[in-house]
């Protein structure tokens, strides 16, 4: 597991603090009418994709974006809740850029580069001032200045929002700016597509295949470099926060074709999500971590005590998190909170269908302040508690469990954010980058405006500077190959001639990952999950039926690719949460705690991210980049 | 676990150029915490078993924001429950025994494309022709110089919730898109920032609107009633009111 010289984070020698800059300032630049003759592809069209294919067009490529929703508008950044982070200290509580950036070191667990963390920190700033002249609508103080929020256990309050739908905001700003190249004619919007394969040719990315849904048709689009925003992984868990479409299939394409993939097994969990109950539920809604600041969480002390939660006494509660975190309370960090319910639950304490559940109880903050101070501050958030559950949350405690939400692993890529394949970049969540093995509240939003505003449009430049323009006509081997390629994989899945829905096997799949590869993992279960994955994967691939091809929509056919594709990542999270023989942000491994139950980092082995490389046919290897921390000592994270 | 009998009538449709009519379908027994979403999971889930085609409708964050979804029930656009698009519309809502009839959004500028799903993208297209802010990445001033008071804030974020979801015009006797424009003008028109484009962005994106084929405001104010966003039809006399204002 020796670092591998292919594995060059580029990174920028000397100190981190002035390493973005001079990174900028070496980065070689092309005239205005050179840029007009080179064509920038992007897949994607959340916060990442669409503020990217924005910039880059201001500047005058030509960017085709690619997605798979019916508009650009829908993509998932629209349904983030809580806020976006930036130092800007207007609260003037002590919040600086070089504080944002330790905590984002130490967030992550030591598990990212310092100075991709410090290159986000130092940007924050300018992505609020983008989106505030976008007109996007922020939370004002009386006086007219900007309002600020501390989120998920910030010492600082240096969270940006609008009231719960701040991703919404945001997304539209990005949305809106991307529509506006398109009327100057320098964006090409290419709705209702799936991207299906990568087209590699001399070992650079030169375009991809993808599928148009009404149609049916498949299509190749070629360009000088290609983008992909195409989000998480999430739903590998079936049930999860993200939207149902939101799927892995362009990073996986991407990984198969030569793109290494990091850290897959670095998935966040998150605490307050609405608990899933029924069988053919769909998804989980989380609620924001906000509420956090205002409920206390507990269980009845005696297990299988099913009395109404507010005739249970306090004397015959456990506000466990309290208890077990005196310092910190209900605001410890999203990974203890997780955990903590889910170790409970496990030991028949839980409430609820199941006892899948713990109580999130507002009463003491509604008898303190007053039923209309918590409505205005979390008023969408229990009307959307109450139309899920039909529970009123004023009243009776709210049941929330922990649900997957985030996934910090993703395409590895180095300092430029551009992919082992050259002339592949990768934004967003969809790549590893700057979380580490966990991510802050708050900061998802920044690092993908980060990513698509700011960093790839200028690393971007500085790839395509050193190349001749030119797109490969439809008819090259290569995008031949790859064509052929997706009309295989197509051609095999209508054909299994089995006899049941793709959802089926996608729940199976999510059972198996949440116990093996969820909250906790454990070396033993995720061994014997390999195998079990196996199995599912050769069963979905012979008992699956996808309707005939005359379907205008073909939902059916969209989900099974997703779920291939979700197979084939899965094997590779039980392989990385195998290997990485350490406890670390959100990857928990039994086998590796203290005695009290804490995670036990192993700096000595596992300072590092893992790369992983496919290999066709055979078990894929895991390369490493060690990490190295010039300004943050890694210390003991403690939140007792 | 309450559970509800449901008959379902659905509109299928196999294409847009291809003749429609309902279809009826039953539901026994099933839970009253599915939303009517996941309800029609388990429809399709016992089609496709069965070798039919399942119900095409939109769908994808299913938490009432990303807008994908929306059809009619019983002839209100994203059904009856106040404030609520289908996707949070859970069966609880619903009588037992209760004949849902579902079909999709009808206006000359939504086209149906299979079932319950149409084709929304003239929304895009009225954005296009100038809902925004021309401002390039880079070129923004510090983001408090311009001061913005509270409540005028409070009112531009009010109208910048509409999720584009269509249910407005679904609702509308003119088929009119007039509550979707007049949310955009008035995020963009009530903050500093939208001022300079103000009277070119209200001009350009009415008139986009009648070219894809959306009537003017029928003025019964339906929209208002079925916004999942509970957006404000008095923006649409805002609206209104911005042809006539001066420079």
């Amino acid at each position: 597991m020796s670092p591998t010289p292919r594995l060059d984070p580029r990174l920028p020698e000397g100190p981190v603090a002035t390493a973005w800059q001079r990174c900028r300032e070496s980065l070689p630049l092309i005239s205005p009418n050179r840029k007009q003759r080179l064509r920038i592809l992007v897949v994607g069209s959340g916060l990442s994709g669409a503020a990217a294919a924005a910039s880059l067009a201001e500047q005058g490529y030509r960017v085709q974006v690619l997605t798979y929703h019916d508009s650009p508008r829908r993509a998932h950044s629209v349904a983030a809740q809580g806020g976006i982070n930036a130092a800007r200290n207007y609260a003037n509580d002590g919040d600086s850029v070089e504080r944002l950036f330790r905590d984002t070191v130490k967030g992550g667990d030591f598990r990212a580069r310092e100075a991709g963390c410090h290159r986000l920190a130092e940007i924050s700033g300018a992505i609020i001032d983008q989106c505030v002249a976008q007109g996007v609508p922020f939370a004002r103080e009386y006086g007219g200045t900007l309002a600020n929020r501390s989120f998920g256990g910030a010492l600082v309050s240096r969270t940006f929002y609008a009231r719960g739908q701040t991703g919404q905001q945001l997304l539209y700003g990005a949305y809106q700016a991307m529509l506006r190249q398109v009327a100057a004619g320098r964006v090409e919007l290419l709705c209702r597509r799936d991207m299906l394969d990568l087209i590699v040719h001399d070992g650079v990315a030169r375009g991809v295949v993808c599928r148009h849904q009404i149609s049916g048709a498949l299509e190749v689009l070629s360009a000088d470099a290609v983008l992909l925003a195409t989000g998480g992984y999430s739903n590998v868990f079936y049930l999860s926060t993200n939207a149902l479409k939101s799927n892995a299939t362009a990073i996986w394409q991407a990984h198969r074709r030569g793109a290494w993939f990091a850290n897959p097994c670095f998935t966040q969990i998150h605490p307050t999500c609405i608990p899933s109950g029924e069988a053919h539920q769909s998804k989980l809604t989380l609620m924001s971590e906000s509420l956090r600041n205002d409920g206390r969480i507990w269980l009845p002390l005696r297990p299988g005590d099913d009395r109404p939660p507010a005739t249970i006494p306090q004397a015959e509660r456990d506000y466990f998190l309290e208890r077990q975190y005196p310092s910190y309370g209900n605001l410890v960090p999203r990974d203890l909170a997780s955990r903590r319910a889910r170790e409970l639950c496990l030991e028949g304490r839980g409430v609820g269908p199941g006892g899948r559940s713990v109580y999130l109880d507002l009463a003491e903050a509604v008898a303190r302040d007053g039923t209309t101070a918590i409505e205005t501050r979390y008023g969408n958030l229990l009307e959307m508690y109450e139309r899920i559950t039909g529970e009123d949350p004023r009243t009776t405690p709210m049941r929330i469990y922990p649900a997957p939400h985030y996934t910090m692993g993703g395409l590895w890529v180095d300092y430029h954010l551009m992919s082992t394949v050259p002339g592949l970049f990768v934004l967003g969540e969809a790549n590893f980058s700057e979380h580490g093995a966990n991510r802050l509240g708050a900061s998802a939003l920044m690092q993908a405006l980060a990513d698509g505003y700011f960093i790839a449009p200028a690393t971007v430049t500085g790839w395509l500077a050193g190349r001749a323009a030119g797109t490969l006509p439809a008819d090259h081997p290569a995008c031949c190959e790859a064509l052929a390629t997706v009309e295989a994989r197509i051609e095999a899945l209508r054909r299994t001639g089995g006899s049941q829905p793709v959802d089926v096997f996608h729940r199976r799949l999510g059972h198996l990952m949440i116990d093996a590869c969820g909250i906790s993992r454990q070396a033993d279960r995720l061994a014997v999950a390999l195998g079990e994955l196996e199995t599912l994967r050769l069963g979905f691939l012979a008992e699956v039926r996808i309707p005939g091809d005359d379907s205008v929509l073909d939902a059916e056919l969209a989900k099974a690719l997703r779920l291939e594709d979700f197979f084939g990542l899965a094997d590779l999270m039980l392989r990385d949460a195998l290997a990485r023989q350490e406890s670390c942000g959100a990857h928990f491994r039994e086998d590796h705690q203290t005695p009290s139950g804490e995670a036990l980092r192993d700096d000595e082995r596992f300072a590092h991210i893992a790369a992983w490389e496919h290999r066709p046919g055979a078990t894929p290897v895991r390369h490493s980049e060690p990490l190295v921390f010039q300004t943050v000592t890694p210390g003991p994270r403690s939140y007792g | 676990m309450t559970t509800v009998s449901l008959t379902l009538r659905i509109w299928r449709q196999a294409g847009s150029a291809k003749p429609g009519g309902f279809e009826v379908h039953r539901l026994d027994a099933v839970s009253t915490d599915l939303s009517l979403l996941e309800a029609l999971d388990l429809l399709n889930e016992r089609l496709i078993a069965a070798g039919e085609r399942p119900v095409g409708f939109e769908h994808d964050c299913r938490e009432g924001i990303c807008g994908s979804c929306g059809f009619l029930v019983n002839g209100q656009a994203q059904g009856p429950q106040r404030a609520t698009s289908v996707c949070q519309l859970y069966l609880r809502q619903f009588l037992d025994g209760a004949v849902l009839t579902l079909e999709p959004f009808r206006a000359r500028a939504f086209p149906v494309l299979q079932d319950l799903a149409v084709d929304r993208s003239a929304f895009d297209r009225i954005i296009t022709a100038g809902g925004y802010c021309s401002i390039n990445t880079g070129s923004a001033p510090e983001a408090n110089t311009l001061l913005v008071g509270r409540e005028q804030a409070a009112m531009a974020f009010d109208a910048a919730t509409c999720i584009g979801c269509g249910a407005c015009v679904a609702s509308c006797r003119n088929a009119s898109a007039s509550l979707f424009v007049a949310a955009k003008l008035a995020h963009l028109g009530q903050l500093p920032q939208g001022q300079p484009e103000r009277q070119q962005r209200a001009r350009a994106l009415q008139a986009q609107m009648v070219n894809e084929g959306f009537g003017s405001c029928s003025s019964h104010l339906e929209c208002e009633a079925v916004c999942p966003q509970q957006i404000s039809a008095d923006w649409i006399s805002w609206m209104h009111r911005e042809s006539w204002r001066r420079p």
